[in-house]
């Protein structure tokens, strides 16, 4: 029900929206709560647990029980708080948790049940017979658990990440967060002001407070257009700072198009990393219920909330209302209800001692020393008991407004794993300083409730910040409004009613589950929290935690203080995965790295693989092949026969300069390079400095001091900041210069016994084959464009990389391409290129994997005895070389079966094919076009000794089982006749 | 966390990748105590530690940052292999 | 003989314009890296093309010729072919090829790079002539402020299709907010 001339929403602009499909109409301002509240709607979820029937509780984003869903389709969005929804036009809001309605809920059955369901029960119920877990109990459970359901579908809504820095992050814009922007903005600060509604004021908005003699609202109003007017004052509304994390950033959470019904092309979310040099926590405090029997009925309701939809929304939560307190505050909310013409059925403080003077008493029963102590109404309250000092007393009522006193909003200054501490006076838990550091908490955050306390507070927190910073502060007063002392005596549960007193609405935890945990020697809070669920819900306990930690100081004659809260770990509200993760999917996942031949590559329908980042070409299918392994086996036929093309230009491509490179060389190569002459190229093997291959590839020597450094394509960025680390570490008084030329360059390989003939068909001045002999390197012209020729295989096969500059490379594909046809030759992709590297024993990072040394590779002696390099120390350890080590080896099929896998695991003949038998592995395997059969290169226990044995191998994964002769790793032209012919 | 560049100034961590605590490498060509430590040793103090932060997605130098291991604070970074 | 045809590392990419801001490609003419030697004076770079070698996240020069430091030890000559006697000062790579240069302009570029870079880029912080390497998502990038409203970035020029795509995805969103 609405009342007259009471609100902050716009009567002018009604908004209709469904609730379960029936039409429901509000006002533009209005949440989804406060208009089912106008429209009479009391009923709006049903609990977790038991699926008792719930109200709305509160006004603000702690809401634990009026949990809805919007949208439709892929865009459905469960658990969403009617209390933070804004309604628009068209909206469609659906209850949760109910079947087949709200109404009528036949999962209420549970609460029925509810003796056998107390806290633990899954725990002691469950265990046994243990293999009734996985297929019964756990799918029941499921089934029947959950708060809302996610649609299943693939939501392509777009959703946004964004950075923002600033000297003074402001989080909450009650008096207090108002006054620190202010205060700071006016002192010329870069400040951000986060509000988590829609509307900035915070309570002032909620009260009917003045502030330097006009209305709350007004007040903000103006602060807020002088804030507006600001550059340096950045507004951001429906934005909630979620955590507090390292060197003064917070995480936030907007909502940019999530409250519209019709969002088009605006990101739902926008989730945000804020880096401020000083912070203020103004996020105000949260009402606490009271426990006693009965107290989740639908109108039982936190008495902030009921004074706050009167003030804010013009609604009244019932027609008859009891307020119910022990603290100062609840008055409040008696006397404006009562001024607006409310029926105040009674107002009830538990205080026996409550100061009461000053109030009209002919305005509503006062009752102090009483005490709420039951309640009844099945699907909405029609009455509460109250026990008098003169006895039970029932009255009839719709609504109940609760005041258990306040809970500063702290979470975020205990992000860091600092502790709060227990104050005695105002029965609250306060935030201790720098328990985050350069974060200050103000005005109801800190502690202080009073209306000019928080003005006051907020305007000293900013002038902290400023000072800390180093600004100017302006001297300036707070304005005046209502600074009325707090006064509170403790009340946790009222005893005396006849059913269950809950405290974790959401997560339906009541008072008797506390108790036995305490019962159950769970008395640690964080093992009460586990054993009962308590504060384990979405709203993560927000106003429930700190009744349930008193309870169970209670039940274990521990005071308050020495009980202690939970961990407060972030995020403050539920974060969706897709804010956190926004642009990441599809083509934000990753970069995509594209060589110059891409193009032409995707043409020739050429099915891409991922190396890295990079896309390259897997193979590039003929007309009538069918498979890719007619393909292959045709490209590495056309390379071992005439020339085969292949787009190298991944490879990692260092530049190195200097007068000490060569020196530098030697220390991070385990061979020697400052022998290596201009002019040529050189095979290097590097070490990580505990002994193991960290990578190999080819170098060559352009210069005096100047090299030219290739590295896989796998490990180019791990060599590349290796060798910083060496340049700017290890040896930083050498002069070397390092610059990645990876992307300057494209560089094709040129391969087979054609390749000579090929390339002079390109080149502007044919190769001189005395000039050109294995591993030269130089210069070369290619139609007048300057490139980089190196005489380098990694087929077997006389083959030349030649390199151009990237602007030229996609030109130079196409023309070795279409002069490659006139010698039988194309292109050839990755598979080609592996069965080629594998006939020759040639190794790639699946050899190379991290766990093998130079010696398990046949490469021992490439570690320089006469000079030091990076893991020749290490490399040397007992262990690391020699017989009981798995050496690389060749595997060839001889059984019947002749199947190969990667990953397959060898056996000694006739044992069994178990752990403790394991001889070695595989790493590689390719058919072989050249030699007609499968091989496999792998690592075998003492392997270099046992050539033209047999082995068993046994892939258990996909059931392959093989016989295997073991050779040297080389099956192709050992001699290496054909790369220098 | 935000770490304080000398040639950058305060940067996200996600522009650093971290190595390791930084230990001087010893100058022994053949394996040793000293090597051993080098690789394997670590003294995981509770409190200040020199770590060796890599500015990989900015300048690209080499850091040695002072971190508290209790806290996260950091007090500090300079360039590697300048004294 | 024959002809290698040239490309563009945005395959020559015409302006897009979302909202308030506008994305270009820019063809710089040549970049070298210039990496100082130890012992020789950086002033050469002064002489041989009027702009002083700079300083940590500064660039020198003005539009065609620029100087963007872009490391530790590091600067690109943006523009000019390198002057020969710089090879006494400088070891130098050419770089030409290797990066997408690109140019965002317009009110709104700030705020399109706050939705892809930690950067700090407040109108006090970040200021013309500033320059800064960061990421552009998950991308190494070399960003510079040249005007008011305009920044040039530097990415690996493999990329430059990934970054037209984030920087667009960015201006439209930011776009949608009207």
């Amino acid at each position: 029900m609405r009342v007259q001339g009471k609100g902050l929403i716009d009567r002018s602009q009604p908004v209709r929206f469904s609730f379960d499909g029936r039409g429901i109409v509000g006002f533009k301002g209005d949440t989804v709560a406060s208009a089912l509240l106008a429209n009479g709607v009391r009923l709006m979820g049903r609990s977790f647990k038991y699926h008792r029937p719930r109200g709305v509780m509160t006004m603000g984003s702690e809401e634990p029980n009026a949990l809805i869903t919007t949208g439709r389709g892929a865009a459905r969005t469960p658990n969403v708080r009617a209390t933070v929804q804004e309604v628009s036009d068209g909206l469609e809001v659906r209850s949760q948790n109910a079947w087949p309605s709200l109404d009528m809920d036949l999962l209420g059955l549970n609460d029925l049940m509810a003796p056998f369901f107390s806290a633990g029960f899954y725990y002691k119920t469950f265990m046994w017979p243990q293999k009734f877990w996985e297929r019964l109990y756990e799918p029941m459970i499921r089934r029947a658990a959950g708060l809302g359901a996610l649609s299943m579908e693939n939501d392509t809504a777009p959703m946004e990440k964004a950075f923002a820095h600033c000297d003074l992050l402001v989080i909450g814009s009650g008096p207090a967060g108002l006054m620190a922007a202010l205060t700071a903005g006016r002192a010329g600060a870069d400040v951000i002001l986060c509000e988590d509604e829609a509307h900035f004021g915070g309570r002032l908005r909620s009260e009917a407070e003045e502030v330097g003699a006009m209305p709350g609202s007004v007040w903000v109003d103006e602060v807020l257009f002088e804030l507006g007017q600001m550059d340096n004052v950045r507004l951001m509304p429906r934005t909630t700072v979620t955590g507090a994390y390292d060197g003064g950033t917070y995480g936030a959470l907007e909502r940019v198009g999530l409250h519209l019904e019709n969002p088009d092309l605006l990101p739902l979310e926008c989730f945000w990393r804020i880096a401020a040099r000083r912070a203020i926590l103004a996020s105000g405090a949260l009402e606490r219920p009271v426990a006693f029997a009965n107290n989740d009925r639908p109108g039982v309701m936190m008495a902030s909330a009921v004074r706050g939809y009167l003030h804010r929304y013009g609604v009244l939560a019932g027609q008859r209302v009891a307020v119910f307190g022990n603290n100062d505050d609840a008055h409040r909310t008696a006397r404006d209800l009562a001024a607006a013409g409310v029926d105040v059925a009674a107002l009830v403080d538990s205080r026996p001692d409550a100061r009461v003077a000053g109030w009209n008493a002919g305005d509503f029963p006062i009752y102090t020393g009483a005490r709420v102590v039951d309640t009844k109404g099945r699907k909405g309250l029609t009455g509460v008991t109250v026990q008098t000092q003169s006895g039970l007393q029932v009255m009839d009522v719709d609504c109940l407004a609760i005041s258990g006193g306040w809970n500063p909003t702290l979470h975020l200054a205990c992000h860091m794993n600092g502790r709060p501490v227990w104050d005695e006076a105002r029965q609250a838990f306060l935030p201790r300083p720098n328990m985050v550091p350069g974060l200050e908490a103000a005005g109801a955050a800190s502690g202080v409730f009073s209306t000019h306390g928080a003005l006051t507070s907020g305007m000293e927190s900013a002038k902290n910040a400023l000072q800390a910073i180093g600004r100017k502060v302006i001297s300036s007063d707070a304005p005046r409004a209502e600074d009325t002392p707090f006064a509170i005596a403790p009340l946790w549960h009222c005893e005396g009613g006849k059913g269950r007193a809950w405290l974790d609405f959401q997560n339906d935890v009541t008072v008797k589950d506390v108790k036995l945990a305490a019962l159950e020697n769970y008395a640690s809070v964080e093992h009460m929290k586990r054993f009962t669920t308590q504060g384990m819900a979405p709203d993560q306990g927000k106003n429930s935690n700190v009744n349930a930690l008193a309870i169970l100081a209670d039940a274990t004659g521990r005071g308050i203080p020495e009980t202690g809260t939970t961990t407060y770990r972030p995020p403050f509200i539920p974060v969706s995965i897709a804010a956190m993760g926004a642009g990441a999917r599809g083509k934000g996942f990753a970069p995509e790295r594209f060589t110059t031949s891409y193009k032409a590559a995707t043409e020739a329908r050429a099915p891409m693989i991922e190396a890295g980042l990079w896309y390259r070409p897997s193979y590039f299918p003929a007309a009538g092949e069918r498979s890719w392994r007619e393909s292959c086996d045709r490209e590495v036929s056309m390379v071992r026969h005439a020339v085969g093309v292949c787009d190298v230009s991944t490879l990692g491509k260092i530049d190195i300069q200097g007068k000490d490179a060569a020196e530098f060389l030697d220390f991070v190569y385990t061979n020697t390079f400052s022998t290596l002459r201009p002019g040529r190229v050189r095979y290097g093997l590097m070490l990580r400095e505990d002994g193991h291959v960290m990578d190999d590839g080819t170098t060559a020597r352009f210069g005096e001091n100047h090299f030219v450094m290739t590295t896989t394509t796998a490990a180019a960025g791990q060599v590349m900041a290796h060798l910083e680390f060496v340049a700017q570490v290890l040896r930083p008084d050498w002069d070397v210069h390092l610059v990645s030329a990876t992307e300057q360059w494209a560089q094709f390989a040129v391969a087979g016994p054609k390749s000579r003939a090929l390339l002079n068909a390109v080149l502007d001045q044919p190769l001189d084959p005395e000039a050109w002999p294995f591993m030269a390197c130089g210069a070369v012209s290619v139609a007048g464009v300057a490139g980089r020729l190196f005489r380098i295989s990694f087929s077997g096969e006389h083959a030349y990389e030649l390199a151009v500059p990237a602007r030229y490379g996609e030109g130079l594909w196409r023309l070795l391409l279409s002069q490659a046809a006139a010698f039988g030759g194309g292109p050839y992709g990755m598979e080609a290129l592996n069965v080629l590297r594998i006939e020759k024993g040639f190794i790639t990072h699946a050899e190379i994997h991290g766990r093998v040394t130079a010696d398990d590779i046949g490469m021992g002696r490439m570690v320089s005895a006469s000079k030091d390099c990076i893991g020749k120390a290490a490399a040397s350890r007992p262990g690391l070389s020699g017989a009981e080590r798995e050496q690389l080896v060749g595997l060839k099929p001889v059984g019947a079966v002749r199947q190969l896998t990667a990953g397959a695991h060898l056996f000694n003949e006739g044992e069994a094919p178990v752990r403790e038998n394991d001889q070695g592995y595989v790493t590689s395997v390719g058919f072989s076009p050249t030699l007609g059969t499968m091989l496999g290169l792998g690592f075998l226990k003492n392997g270099r000794a046992r050539h033209g044995e047999t082995v068993r191998l046994v892939d258990h994964v996909r059931n392959v089982e093989a016989v295997c002769e073991v050779c040297g790793p080389v099956f192709f032209d050992p001699e290496g006749g054909r790369v220098r012919g | 966390m935000r770490l304080p560049c000398p040639l950058c100034g305060d940067r996200d961590h996600r522009e650093f990748t971290y190595r390791s605590v930084a230990l001087d490498r010893p100058a022994d060509e053949g394996w040793s105590d000293a090597w051993n430590d080098y690789i394997h040793l670590r003294d995981n103090p509770a409190g200040p530690q020199d770590e060796l932060w890599w500015h990989g997605a900015g300048c690209g130098a080499w850091l040695v940052v002072t971190r508290d291991t209790k806290t996260h604070e950091v007090l500090g970074a300079k360039l590697a292999g300048e004294s | 003989m024959a002809n290698l045809v040239e490309m563009t590392p945005c395959r020559g990419m015409e302006p897009v314009t979302i909202g308030t801001v506008t994305l270009s490609e820019v063809l710089p003419g040549r970049i070298t890296s210039l990496s100082p030697r130890k012992t020789a004076s950086r002033d050469v770079l002064k002489q041989g093309h009027g702009m002083a070698f700079p300083a940590p996240n500064r660039a020198t020069g003005k539009a065609g010729a620029r100087a963007i430091w872009s490391g530790r030890d590091q600067a690109m000559l943006v523009g000019p072919t390198p002057a020969p006697e710089l090879a006494e000062a400088f070891a130098m790579t050419d770089q030409s090829d290797a990066w997408a240069i690109l140019r965002l302009e317009g009110a709104g570029w700030r705020d399109v790079l706050a939705r892809l870079t930690p950067l700090d880029l407040r109108e006090g912080v970040f200021k013309r002539g500033h320059t800064a390497r960061s990421q552009l998502g998950h991308m190494n990038m070399s960003l510079t402020r040249t005007g008011r409203d305009v920044v040039e970035i530097m990415v690996f020029r493999s990329m430059a299709e990934t970054a037209v795509h984030e920087l667009t995805g960015a201006m439209t969103g930011l776009a949608a907010r009207g």
